[in-house]
């Protein structure tokens, strides 16, 4: 009798809970380092954004912590109830700032809008929008981003994925789930369908044409693993051609994962030989 | 930093080693000078014979190109406050050692009586994965045991250097009583288990170590972030039967201290004579035969 394999995505959420001590370290850490123990982070209402919402709070306290919901006037009603879902357990101060304003005002008269040229706009001005309550608050803006989205390349480049620091960046969607389940956040955030919220009805995993789960899995044979994609299918039992589809969107997306590339022409160029520490003298 | 304080009182053949478990600051040498004198203080108060710091804990550890304008000269002032702070108790101390003729090294330096007593420049230099310490450092080539004043015969070993066998028994043939381990390592906290895998890790190698070179071991890592990379702390003292004598258990800076009985050196060695019957000059000769050029390997 064969032993039955454990499934990829069971394993990487089997580690999860002793990552917590960990993350609340890191953002004490980090986020004092510059003098100023204050946190500011858009709360969408899914469940990244709450988990770094409890993750800071646990790490900062709730007075720190600054959370800037922002939504467009089609974001789901769900969305907006569910960061006050967050708000209320953790006690947070509510900062909402709409805006519809202005990205209707930039597309006004444009015609044949993509809702992907949309999506990424309101992604920017979200960022825009936290960038500025960082400064106004003296407080480090806190990247949701989770693994699976940055290997996928499934975010707005300068939008959702541009932060100061980021606790969840080196956690897959599944082992999110984990975490957010341990750290209390409340069930219906946890429950539903993940969504950029972007336009109606729009949910991650119909976008993507693949479920987390399978994204995981073979994300992490093929990053973690370093197998190739031949072996990851087999280790998966996930068909090669979806495999070998999420290898590609991970090279494709590299852009994505890395500052602007500077034409080297000194001796010293930043990026390449030019190269300190971030927390240099901190 | 909490003080780990120890209860009794000091037996006579015995030497009181205090570890500084630090998160230093990035490429602020002298800011990390006072953060060492200030635990130095401490140490001295809780009546430690030895104090021992981490793995670059002048400098921090992610240095990259700031490996050049940290690096000191043994002779540098910033240097000489902290070795003369040593009048007193002896400190074991990490920095990057600049030579005279500007070659760059991992050090561990270990000051006594208000003098470097001796100096161990790290051998193996990871470079992989996270690590990166061969392109802004060099390795140093001797692996010495030495003796600071009464003190137990000991020696040094800067982190990966412990990871190579090859370092703990020089040094152990070299008649090393106490090995001090310096480090600065990282934590990868997914590892299933609240502890992460390397500090699980180096449990396990150096309580093997001990029990294997039947000596003491004193395991100084750092704590804190750079860049997001975490320091897992935990730092901790391995007696010659290979059990914890002590050992931190916090993500945090702390002061740990631990007596380390030197009689037991004796009763382990007599019970478990593995260096009475060790054969160096069997491993010597075989090692000459398996170097000749043209063996393969």
């Amino acid at each position: 009798m064969t032993k039955q394999r454990e499934p990829v995505a069971d394993s990487l959420r089997a580690s999860v809970a002793g990552a917590i001590p960990v993350l609340e370290a890191f953002l004490r850490h980090e986020v004092c380092k510059t003098g100023f123990c204050r946190a500011v982070l858009g709360l969408s209402g899914g469940i990244d954004s709450a988990v770094v919402a409890y993750l800071a709070v646990r790490a900062l306290g709730a007075d720190n912590v600054y959370p800037v919901i922002m939504p467009y006037k089609l974001s789901s009603p769900a969305s907006l109830q569910h960061a006050e879902m967050v708000l209320a357990d953790l006690g947070l101060r509510r900062i909402v700032v709409e805006i519809t304003p202005q990205i209707d005002a930039y597309f006004a008269g444009q015609q044949d809008v993509t809702p992907l040229r949309k999506g990424n706009k309101m992604a920017r001005e979200r960022m825009s929008i936290l960038f500025d309550y960082s400064a106004q608050h003296q407080g480090l803006v806190l990247g949701t981003s989770n693994k699976t989205e940055l290997l996928l390349g499934y975010g707005t480049q300068f939008g959702d994925t541009a932060s100061a620091l980021n606790p969840i960046g080196d956690l897959y969607k599944t082992q999110i789930r984990e975490l957010a389940a341990v750290l209390g956040v409340p069930t219906p955030i946890c429950e539903k369908a993940p969504s950029a919220d972007l336009w109606e009805d729009q949910t991650d995993e119909k976008e993507l044409g693949f479920t987390y789960d399978e994204a995981d899995a073979i994300l992490h044979l093929l990053t973690d693993e370093r197998l190739s994609p031949e072996d990851a299918a087999v280790q998966s039992g996930l068909p090669l051609e979806l495999v070998s589809q999420i290898a590609r969107r991970v090279r494709l997306n590299q852009y994505k994962r890395r500052m602007p590339v500077i034409a080297k022409l000194s001796s010293r160029t930043i990026g390449i030989d030019f190269r300190y520490p971030r927390d240099w003298g901190q | 930093m909490s003080l780990n304080k120890v209860e009794g009182v000091f037996r006579l053949n015995a030497i009181r080693v205090a570890i500084g478990q630090i998160s230093p600051i990035l490429g602020d040498v002298p800011a990390n000078v006072d953060k060492h004198l200030q635990v130095v203080q401490k140490a001295r108060e809780a009546g430690a014979q030895v104090v021992v710091f981490p793995e670059l804990g002048l400098t921090g550890y992610l240095l990259k190109d700031l490996t050049y304008e940290v690096a000191r000269p043994l002779g540098h002032v910033d240097i000489a406050r902290l070795v003369k702070a040593s009048d007193d108790i002896d400190i074991l101390f990490s920095c990057i050692e600049e030579s005279p003729s500007h070659r760059f090294y991992v050090s561990a330096v270990y000051a006594s009586r208000g003098q470097v007593a001796h100096v161990h420049r790290k051998v193996y230099l990871p470079t992989y994965g996270l690590f990166e310490e061969r392109r802004h450092t060099g390795a140093g080539d001797e692996v010495r045991v030495f003796t600071a004043m009464d003190r137990p015969a000991s020696g040094m070993m800067v982190c990966e250097d412990a990871w190579h066998p090859s370092i703990p028994y020089l040094l152990s043939v070299g008649g090393a009583d106490i090995l001090y381990v310096p480090a600065a390592g990282p934590g990868r906290a997914l590892s299933g288990d609240p502890h992460s895998g390397s500090q699980q890790f180096w449990e396990r190698l150096l309580r093997t170590y001990a029990q294997l070179f039947t000596c003491y071991i004193v395991f100084a890592n750092r704590t804190g972030f750079e860049d997001g990379v975490f320091f897992f702390g935990h730092s901790f003292v391995v007696h010659p039967g290979g059990d914890i004598l002590a050992a931190s258990s916090s993500l945090d800076e702390e002061l740990l201290i631990a007596d380390l009985d030197l009689d037991m050196l004796r009763r382990e060695r007599y019970r478990t004579p593995l260096l009475r019957d060790e054969d160096a000059h069997l491993t010597h000769r075989l090692l000459g035969d398996l170097l000749k050029p043209g063996v393969n390997r």
